[in-house]
């Protein structure tokens, strides 16, 4: 793996989540979640279905508010803000600017029946450009960034194969230049060519932009190849994390070893 | 005097004062689209029945009625609308723009200014503008709610990349007092500019949808576009061949069935009106020639 960016560089985090927890009745999805997420930092929250991940990724992104602890974030001011405090307004609005959420399923990410051009240029639209030819230009850069022939521009997503309209997705969220972002099983459901191409490819831009990322992945050939740590999800609360490579070459739980072992045969 | 079988324009008193409340709260928050309980009325839902409820809301007996329909006067459409005030409010009705006091139009804005005093009345099929890429009205609402109109502009922007313009040539947004994105409903672009800092009173009924939204006298109405496409209103390349109006929206109509064709103002009384005071187009040697509508 590329020699990762040192991600303590910035001593300031920009996402903290403390004893976070969610029970539905007496039902706890998760539980007792701490840790800070620095800048250019990229976490993988790996786990079996079921394991709580998908729901501790929807409270970390204010999708979903948590019954215990909290969730804050270092907002562009420099001030560390409890999510849960935030308006709608400013919620949604961290959501189309310093934040960007990759959905495993395209066609949640995506407007399918408006051309890639115009899924791309659409954050900026909803930021104020009002520039046609700046916003196209825009989108045209970011289309060739993730290697999209630029000819496509005004052609739908429903044209394109799935790992095209997942390259599109990431433009899509990139274009406005967040500092975080979500990804949910980014390459589930795609052939293992395809995945690697996209994984390569996602490697590449975090590290250019400097981006912080938590992925949610059960593949843990994702987290070794994306992330800087790892944390081990199962029954809804964290069995063990650390720096990606120690949890995967020298996983301590035997839960953890059973998932390197079944899913990394050597 | 014998009580009618109905009540003043139709509508029962207690019905009147649901939609005038909506339509107050519509001149309040102008642009913002306000839900009503939209009664049946006795024509199809096609035929304009928001637009004609919320004229039978603010009709009073002294109010002078014009119904146009794409501009005309004399539809099917508009004169039913105008018999059915006539028969159950008793008003008096007009076709000429300068003397009613309520115009109600589907399609188009008179192109004689209008004046202080008088209600225009739209017949609105779908309120939402937003629809068109985002379906969920939840969504919309929230959007409507945070002024967040990115999609609209998503909107323009396919426009531009596909047809190298924005071709949107009716039911094109507008932002009402810098502050709701709207729809005016299928009016052609070309009459947006008439919408703003209008003298006159905008009302929109949409019956099916159950909506009324308003533009106030005197309201910013600002039509969306990019930096380097600006709006433009459309333009004719010809004047109008009865009246010779070089400022009208015009209509193409066929003149004989050897594929004849001309064009002409889409508002009857103002072309009329025009060839009244001694104005003449192309095709106008008989100076009442029959004319043929569409
Ligand atoms: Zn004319």
């Amino acid at each position: 793996m590329a020699e990762p960016q040192d991600p303590m560089q910035d001593d300031q985090p920009l996402l903290v989540a403390e004893d976070v927890g969610k029970n539905y009745g007496r039902l706890t999805a998760c539980r007792d979640v701490s840790f800070a997420l620095y800048p250019g930092e990229v976490l993988a929250i790996v786990g079996e279905s079921g394991s709580g991940k998908s729901t501790l990724l929807q409270l970390l992104s204010a999708q979903l508010a948590p019954s215990a602890g909290r969730v804050s974030y270092r907002m562009r001011d420099g001030v560390l803000r409890d999510l849960a405090s935030l308006g709608e307004a400013e919620r949604r609005f961290l959501f189309r600017t310093d934040w960007g959420y990759v959905h495993q399923d395209a066609a949640q990410g995506l407007r399918m029946a408006v051309s890639a051009g115009a899924n791309v240029g659409e954050r900026l639209m909803a930021v104020g450009w009002n520039h046609y030819g700046r916003i196209r230009d825009t989108a045209a850069s970011w289309l060739e960034r993730v290697e999209i022939d630029t000819a496509r521009i005004d052609d739908a997503p429903r044209t394109y194969s799935g790992g095209m309209r997942q390259r599109l997705q990431i433009a899509r969220n990139l274009v406005t230049e967040p500092r975080l972002v979500f990804m949910d099983e980014p390459t589930g459901g795609l052939d293992v060519s395809v995945q690697a191409r996209l994984l390569d490819l996602m490697r590449n831009l975090v590290g250019e932009l400097g981006l912080a990322a938590i992925v949610v992945t059960h593949d843990l050939a994702v987290a070794r190849l994306l992330s800087h740590r790892v944390m081990v999800m199962k029954g809804g609360r964290v069995i063990e994390t650390g720096l990606t490579d120690q949890v995967l070459d020298d996983p301590r739980e035997p839960y953890t070893q059973l998932l390197v072992s079944s899913i990394l045969p050597a | 005097m014998n009580a009618p079988a109905y009540n003043f324009a139709y509508l029962d008193e207690q019905t009147k004062r649901m939609i005038r409340r909506a339509i107050l709260k519509a001149i309040a928050i102008p642009g913002y689209q306000v839900p009503f309980a939209s009664r049946e009325m006795p024509m199809p839902y096609g035929w304009g029945t928001g637009g004609v409820q919320v004229t039978a809301a603010i009709l009073g007996p002294q109010d002078v009625l014009k119904v146009i329909d794409q501009g005309s006067d004399d539809t099917t459409n508009a004169i039913s609308i105008r018999k059915f005030f006539g028969k159950t409010a008793g008003v008096a009705t007009t076709t000429a723009t300068s003397d009613a006091t309520v115009i109600q139009t589907r399609h188009r804005i008179p192109e004689a200014p209008l004046h202080a005093g008088q209600v225009l009345v739209y017949q609105v099929p779908i309120p939402e503008p937003l629809r068109f890429l985002e379906p969920r009205e939840t969504e919309t609402r929230r959007m409507h709610a945070l002024a967040e109109y990115g999609l609209m502009h998503v909107k323009l922007y396919e426009d531009i990349a596909r047809f190298g313009h924005i071709a949107t040539s009716y039911a094109y947004p507008v932002k009402v007092n810098a502050r709701y994105v709207m729809d005016p409903s299928p009016t052609p672009k070309f009459d947006n500019p008439k919408m703003d800092n209008c003298p006159a009173l905008q009302l929109f009924g949409a019956g099916r949808e159950k909506r009324i939204y308003a533009i106030p006298p005197h309201t910013d109405v600002v039509s969306l576009d990019f930096e380097d496409h600006p709006f433009t209103r459309y333009r004719f390349d010809a004047p109008c061949a009865l009246c010779g109006a070089g400022d009208s929206y015009l209509d193409e109509i066929v003149t004989d069935d050897k594929g004849g064709r001309m064009f002409v103002c889409s508002d009857t009384d103002y072309c009329e009106s025009r060839q009244l005071a001694g104005h003449r187009g192309s095709e106008s040697a008989a100076p009442h020639k029959e004319r043929a509508h569409g």
